[in-house]
């Protein structure tokens, strides 16, 4: 059973959404609000357990009096405040964030993001066969990670996860600027010459597949990796004493990577190196 | 904090220059050697981990004496600073002035936005890098604008060393931009500040009435024509009777976004979160503005005595000049103002003998327009990338380190001084009810007289053009920069006012005034326009990072086209840039595209 911290009691914020009246307590985002009434809202950049960044804008809405739209997974509720989140300024700008992003990275990894494409009516070619991308190799330079920029979307999550969010390893970062800037460790040198320590918590946020496992990259660059005969077991770690929580994703009997619940209290889905990397021990059938 | 520094080196070179800013280091933790007593404790970690903003100015002292900043160099500036490299990487290759790459030590940077590229600045460029090819020692770099507009087609030359070297030539040609990239020190003289205003020593000038009149290095001068009476007004009147002056004066931000300063400052006063931070935003930027520089150049104290006048009434004790990086001379000019007023008292821990505190400190920025947008300046100056934050919330209440920050660029702070000196109800009835005050323009491209010129709120476009001698043939005038928008030559009798522009359609902006004749291929120029968003997005946001470069794809598939077959490309313009302006988080992404459509609707720029 997962423990629920409740905190302090909230007051109630009155405001509405979409023309109906709703309460939501102090401190929510419109993101929170939304959900909590039923309404979704798409989100790439947002997680459940950063600070959002508010770096992708798919998740716009209109509020009355905003002379821009506003990100809902970061603004937080005002009372009397009124949203709107299907308008057709609305629709427009996700439609071609959507078609923005898609143009210029690999989605096909990316959760749900087909399923917007198409009820957006988003057509990313629609800027041409030459429309700039990354178009570069994925980086292995290591026997655990794999980072493949072809897919990021600079969302800064595994950013805040490496630095005084999560981690406190600050190994990486996002350099250059514009079109150019990109998630880098120091000099953009191999992984294996940075701060990086191998937790692992990056690929936990990553939204879109550009951060992974070893294992998962070969798996599908091989055509093994097949989500639906996968098995997931919560478990807890063994190394040490924390007691952190393990997701074993088994497929064929075989790990094939470890996640952790974004809920549990103690982590919040953090793990080091050991609960996230070290299961072959597991598996060792000699 | 787990930090891991690798093991590069710095060389001797590099270390100098980064104790020359720092002092020496303490311990091995910061990089000194090691002693007995370090390895019990780690002395001076905790303590430095509060001075993460000296990590641009450190960057610049690198890059300053060295000419690029090397792996070692970076290494041993954040083991002074606790900054984890990575970030500091980030940073570093943030700024465009910065190389993380070896280069010649002279870097000559060439500018190519509008007013030069419309003055030749290709020729130029061509004309230089045939004569300065590799093995020169310089590095020729085509650089966004370097605010000399009025003396187009401009040049800089920087050459790193002990002490760093500037040159610059405006206007250029080749052998004049060789000779000051090979011989910075012994280049000609600039022309003085007043040469950029045409109306210098004319009378009924308010805030250009000392640029070219006054000898911009001496206090008592500056005092002689008048100066610090503004200030001592203020110290009468008390910080709320100073708010209550500025706000009575109508006065409006004159950066762009025209919000009342009375407002603002009183925003700031009024928190009672301390310390409260003043922040003078000098990173002028937009491509065609140079009237900060004129001022800087020509009249320092006057900023000197308005930040003061600013602090005062809003409870700030330390001041901030965010200078652009691009602008030696202004820096030169403001450094010893600021100096001389400090050592005089009119700085420092007793102002005037009133027992108010107020320092100044200039940062300087390394090349990137972005660092002009409130928000990206604090970043900026804390030692982060500079990528805007989301508001709220606002800066009057979290802004510089957090704190509540009243910030305000160069020409708002200076129209305090006549407010305070003449009063606010004279000062109300200049300009019109709703834009009240002087205004100034900086007055560009074809025109007989190009500089800066200060004229009342409610001349017209027309009245301005002609005192600055438009050239016959007018095709376009570009009005507020390159967020602005163009207007037609039958439009000139739109009205300089806020409220005026507003309902013309158009924008006043940052006061930038580009006048293009017919000779001026107009595609090429809304090319380069779409070109300085996408090299000058930060790229934190989707619509502004990928937007501005489909805008620039699709301008350039259409520059040589027209009518129907440019059709399907605006039309995708027009989806991007709406969206661009809808969903982007600040304003650089939300203005990228206004004056490509303005072009498209009110020129016709593709019929």
């Amino acid at each position: 059973m997962t423990v629920t911290p409740l905190g302090i009691p909230r007051r109630l914020l009155e405001f509405t959404i979409d023309g109906e009246p709703v309460r939501a307590p102090e401190g929510s985002t419109i993101l929170d609000a939304c959900r909590a009434a039923g309404k979704d809202v798409p989100t790439l950049c947002q997680g459940d357990t950063l600070t959002p960044k508010n770096a992708c804008r798919v998740c716009v809405v209109e509020v009355e009096g905003s002379r821009t739209l506003v990100p809902a997974c970061s603004r937080r509720a005002e009372p009397g405040m009124e949203v709107r989140t299907g308008t057709e300024r609305a629709r427009h700008s996700r439609k071609i964030v959507l078609e923005l992003l898609a143009s210029s990275v690999d989605l096909s990894t990316t959760p749900q993001a087909a399923g917007w494409i198409k009820e957006y009516e988003a057509k990313p070619d629609r800027f041409g066969p030459d429309a700039a991308r990354l178009d570069e190799e994925p980086r292995v330079d290591n026997d655990l990670y794999v980072r493949d920029y072809d897919k990021c979307i600079l969302c800064y999550k595994c950013v805040d996860a490496c630095g005084d969010q999560w981690q406190n390893s600050f190994a990486i970062s996002v350099s250059g600027r514009g079109f150019d800037a990109r998630i880098a460790v120091e000099h953009d040198a191999p992984l294996t010459d940075s701060a990086c320590v191998y937790c692992g918590n990056c690929i936990e946020v990553c939204p879109t597949g550009a951060l992974s496992f070893k294992s998962e990259f070969d798996m599908r660059a091989a055509g093994t990796w097949d989500e639906s005969a996968q098995t997931e077991t919560t478990t807890v770690c063994a190394y040490c004493g924390v007691g952190c929580n393990l997701t074993l994703h088994v497929q064929d009997n075989e790990i094939v990577k470890v996640t952790s619940p974004h809920d549990n209290p103690v982590t919040h889905g953090n793990l080091c190196i050991k609960g996230r990397f070290g299961y072959q021990h597991v598996q060792n059938r000699d | 904090m787990d930090l891991h520094f690798g093991d590069s080196k710095p060389t001797d070179d590099e270390r100098a220059a980064v104790d020359a800013l720092l002092g020496l280091p303490e311990s091995s933790w910061e990089g000194a050697d090691r002693s007995d007593a370090d390895l019990r404790w780690a002395r001076g970690g905790r303590a430095a981990r509060n001075r993460r903003d000296l990590l641009l100015p450190g960057l610049h002292a690198i890059n300053d004496r060295v000419g690029w900043i090397s792996e070692g160099a970076l290494g041993y500036l954040c083991r002074r600073l606790t900054v984890p490299p990575a970030e500091a990487y980030g940073v570093a290759t943030f700024y465009a002035m910065f190389s993380v790459a070896p280069r010649p030590t002279t870097v000559l940077h060439v500018c190519t936005d509008l007013a030069c590229t419309a003055a030749g600045a290709s020729e130029l460029c061509a004309g230089v890098e045939a004569r300065l090819g590799p093995g020169s020692g310089v590095s020729v770099e085509r650089s966004p604008c370097l605010g000399l507009c009025e003396r187009a087609p401009a040049a800089l030359a920087i050459r790193s060393g002990d002490p760093v070297r500037t040159a610059v030539s405006a206007p250029s040609t080749v052998r004049e931009a060789v000779v000051a990239a090979s011989a910075p020190d012994s280049a000609p003289e600039e022309p003085p500040a007043g040469a950029a205003v045409p109306q210098a020593g004319q009378d009924g000038l308010v805030l250009l009435s000392r640029v070219g009149v006054v000898d911009p290095s001496s206090l008592d001068d500056y005092r002689a024509h008048g100066g610090y009476t503004a200030l001592r007004r203020a110290f009468e009147l008390g910080p709320a009777g100073v708010i209550r002056e500025v706000t009575d004066s109508g006065l409006v931000g004159r950066g762009g976004a025209a919000f009342p300063t009375g407002r603002k400052w009183q925003a700031t006063a009024s928190q009672p979160d301390r310390p409260h931070y003043l922040v003078c935003n000098a990173d002028e930027s937009e491509p065609g503005t140079f009237k900060d520089r004129v001022i800087l150049e020509g009249d320092p104290y006057a900023l000197v005595e308005a930040m003061t006048i600013a602090a005062y009434a809003t409870g700030a004790h330390h001041g901030h000049v965010y200078l652009r990086g691009e602008y030696p001379r202004a820096l030169r000019r403001l450094e010893h103002a600021i100096t001389q007023a400090r050592a005089r008292g009119f700085l420092g821990d007793d102002v005037l003998g009133q027992g108010y505190a107020f320092d100044i400190e200039i940062r300087r920025g390394a090349g990137a327009y972005i660092c002009g947008e409130e928000t990206a300046l604090f970043n900026s100056i804390e030692g982060y990338r500079g990528e805007p934050r989301s508001k709220p919330p606002f800066p009057v209440e979290k802004g510089l380190f957090g704190k509540p920050t009243v910030e305000n660029n160069v020409e708002t702070l200076v129209n305090v001084l006549p407010i305070l000196t003449m009063g606010a109800p004279a000062y109300a009835a200049i300009g019109t009810g709703r834009s009240t005050g002087p205004k100034l323009f900086c007055v560009s491209g074809s025109v007989d007289r190009p500089g800066i010129y200060e004229l009342p709120f409610g001349a017209t476009l027309g009245d301005l053009l002609e005192l600055s001698g438009v050239r016959p043939r007018l095709r376009a005038v570009l009005l507020g920069g390159a967020a602005g928008g163009f207007v037609r030559p039958d439009e000139l009798d739109i009205p300089l006012t806020f409220e005026g522009t507003r309902e013309a359609g158009t924008t006043l902006g940052s006061g930038v005034v580009m006048a293009f004749d017919d000779t001026v291929p107009l595609p090429r120029l809304l090319l380069r326009i779409a070109e300085f968003f996408r090299d000058e997005s930060c790229g934190q946001c989707v619509p502004c990072r990928v937007g501005t470069v489909r805008q620039q794809e699709a301008l350039h598939r259409i520059a040589e086209r027209t009518g129907a077959a440019a059709a399907d490309d605006i039309a995708l313009l027009r989806e991007v840039g709406r969206a661009m302006r809808d969903a982007s988080i600040c304003g650089l992404g939300q203005t990228a595209w206004n004056a490509v459509e303005s072009a498209i609707d009110r020129l016709g720029a593709y019929e």
